[in-house]
C-alpha cells in the first residue's frame, strides 16, 4: 500500500485521519498515485489537480523522501521506499495567505 | 412564532445566526468549513432545510456542500445526507466539476474573453460566487462563477451543466475583468415567469434569458459608465449588484460601480436615481419585502476608497424608488469606521416588520428589525464577510 498524507483540509473533506493508504497497479508514480487516491477518495478531485488538465494546483506541492516532486513529470516513477509504503508521499499547501 | 436564519459566509468559513421573530436575540452556529473561503450560502424556497454552500480556497479550489436538515449537517453532494460513505465502505460524492461548454462544431474553446492587456484570453474556472436555488424545486440551482459563465444543477448539486447561451451570444470577446475578476456574481429569478433569469457580470454589464438560459441578451441600455471609450456602450459596464421587486417584478434595481440605477420594464431602459446620495459608489442594493419602492444601498467613498464617507457607517434607503435618500444610523458606528459591504452582504426576511441585513468586512453582521430606522449588531467580531442571505421560517 501507498502512505499519502494530505494537508489538514483535504483530511478532513475525505473525511479521514491521519495518513490515507491506497493501493496501485502497476508502476508507483505521482498519476497513479494521485489516480488512486481520488479513486478511493472522489471528493478529492479537482482540490490537488484540476479537474480536466490534471495538472498540480498552483499552491500545492509534491514531496517525498525529502525531495520535492513537483515539477517532475507525473510519470516518472517515485522512490522505492515510497512503492514500498516505507516513506509516504507527502502533498503539502503552499505556506502563504492570511 | 416565525423564525429567521441568517447564512453568513465568510474568509474563513460559514456561519448561522438563528432568531425567532422578534429578532433580538441570537443563536451563532460556527465556523462550518472552518479555515475556507465560503463565497455564498443560500437557503432553497422551495424546501428550507436544503442549504447550498460555495466553499472555495486559493489552494485546493472549488467544493459545493448542501445541507438538508437547515444548516445543522453538511455534505458534498453525491453522497446522501447522513452517508459520508458508500456502500463499499468509502467515502462519495463529487460536487465540483464545473467544465465550460465548447463549440459543437469545433470541439474547441467556445469564445475567449478580453485580458487585461486586451488580448484574448481563454475562459478558466476559478470559483463559484453565488449560488442560486430555484424558487420552486429544491434540487434545482444554478451557480455564478469566475470566469464569468451561468451553471446549472438539476439533481442537488452533484452534476453541473453550463448554460453557455450566455457566452455564446457573440459579445463575450468583448468582456474583460474587473478588480475582482471577471465574475458572475448575481442571478435574480423573476418570481413571476420561470423562464426570465437575470444576470450580471463584472466587468461585462447585466444581461437577461426569457427562455430559461437558452438565448440571452444584454441589458445595458441607460447604463453610463465614463471610464469606458464609449460611456453608453452595449457592454463592459461594471455591475455591481441587482435586485429585483418581488412584488412588482418588472421593477429592478441596480447598483452600478458609480451610480445607483431603477428599470421599470425589465431592464429594456435603466434610469439613475442617485439622487441626494452623499456617494453613489457600493456594492449592495436590496429591496423591501413588502414595499416595492423601499430600497437600501450602503454608500462607500469611492472606487479608489472602499469605505463609508467619514467613517460613518450608513445605511441609505429610499422610500420612493430612488432619487430621494434618507441616511439610517441608529446603532450604527458614526466614527471612525473604514469597512466595506460586499455586493452579496446585503438580505431582507419577509416578517411583516421588514428585517434588513448586511455584514462587512470588519466582521460584523447588523440587523434591523425594523425596515432599517435601528440597526444592532448580531455578531462583532466574525471574519471579513462575503454573504449574507436570510431565510423566513414558518
Amino acid at each position: 500500500m501507498i502512505r499519502v498524507e494530505l494537508p489538514q483540509h483535504l483530511r478532513t473533506l475525505a473525511h479521514v485521519k491521519g495518513e490515507v493508504q491506497v493501493k496501485v497497479e502497476g508502476a508507483v508514480t505521482l498519476r497513479s498515485v494521485l489516480d488512486a487516491l481520488e479513486e478511493q477518495y472522489p471528493m478529492l478531485r479537482g482540490t490537488i489537480r484540476d479537474h480536466g488538465t490534471l495538472q498540480r494546483r498552483p499552491f500545492l506541492r509534491f514531496f517525498a523522501c525529502e525531495e520535492d516532486w513537483s515539477h517532475q513529470s507525473p510519470d516518472t516513477a517515485l522512490p522505492e521506499a515510497v512503492a514500498s509504503g516505507k516513506e509516504p508521499l507527502l502533498v503539502i499547501g503552499a505556506i502563504a495567505g492570511g | 412564532m416565525s423564525k429567521v436564519r441568517v447564512l453568513v459566509g465568510t474568509r474563513k468559513g460559514a456561519f448561522i445566526l438563528s432568531a425567532d421573530g422578534k429578532r433580538d436575540k441570537w443563536e451563532v452556529s460556527g465556523p462550518h468549513f472552518a479555515g475556507w473561503e465560503l463565497y455564498h450560502l443560500k437557503g432553497s424556497p422551495a424546501d428550507p432545510n436544503r442549504i447550498y454552500a460555495s466553499q472555495t480556497s486559493g489552494w485546493f479550489g472549488q467544493v459545493i456542500q448542501r445541507s438538508d436538515d437547515g444548516g445543522k449537517t453538511w455534505h458534498q453532494p453525491g453522497t446522501p445526507p447522513g452517508e459520508t460513505k458508500g456502500p463499499d465502505g468509502m467515502p462519495k460524492g463529487e460536487s465540483n466539476k464545473f467544465v465550460y461548454d465548447t463549440s459543437a462544431e469545433s470541439g474547441k474553446a467556445l469564445t475567449t474573453h478580453q485580458w487585461y492587456d486586451g488580448t484574448q484570453h481563454p475562459w478558466e474556472f476559478k470559483r463559484v460566487w453565488h449560488l442560486e436555488p430555484s424558487l420552486t424545486e429544491p434540487d434545482t440551482v444554478y451557480a455564478g462563477v469566475e470566469d464569468a459563465a451561468l451553471f446549472k444543477s438539476t439533481d442537488g448539486g452533484e452534476n453541473w451543466k453550463e448554460l453557455s447561451g450566455l457566452r455564446g451570444h457573440g459579445t463575450g470577446p468583448r468582456w474583460q475583468p474587473g478588480a475582482g475578476g471577471m465574475c458572475l456574481h448575481t442571478i435574480v429569478l423573476d418570481p413571476s415567469n420561470k423562464e426570465r433569469i437575470y444576470i450580471a457580470i463584472s466587468a461585462a454589464g447585466a444581461f437577461r434569458t426569457d427562455d430559461g438560459g437558452k438565448t440571452w441578451k444584454p441589458i445595458n441600455r441607460g447604463l453610463f459608465s465614463k471610464y469606458l471609450p464609449d460611456p453608453k456602450a452595449e457592454i463592459g459596464h461594471c455591475v455591481h449588484h441587482v435586485a429585483i421587486s418581488k412584488t412588482r417584478p418588472n421593477m429592478l434595481f441596480m447598483q452600478k460601480h458609480w451610480d445607483v440605477m431603477r428599470t421599470d420594464d425589465a431592464g429594456e431602459n435603466w434610469t439613475e436615481i442617485s439622487g441626494n446620495l452623499p456617494t453613489d459608489f457600493g456594492f449592495v442594493i436590496d429591496v423591501h419585502a413588502h414595499e416595492p419602492e423601499t430600497i437600501y444601498v450602503v454608500p462607500i467613498k469611492s472606487d479608489g476608497e472602499h469605505y463609508p464617507l467619514d467613517g460613518k457607517l450608513q445605511v441609505y434607503r429610499s422610500r420612493s424608488g430612488g432619487n430621494q435618500w434618507e441616511a439610517l444610523t441608529k446603532g450604527l458606528p458614526q466614527s471612525n469606521c473604514y469597512v466595506n459591504v460586499l455586493r452579496d452582504a446585503m438580505a431582507v426576511d419577509s416578517l411583516d416588520k421588514c428585517g434588513i441585513y448586511f455584514g462587512t468586512t470588519g466582521g460584523q453582521v447588523y440587523a434591523s428589525a425594523d425596515a432599517g430606522d435601528s440597526w444592532a449588531p448580531i455578531v462583532r467580531d466574525l471574519p471579513a464577510v462575503l454573504s449574507v442571505e436570510v431565510q423566513t421560517l414558518a
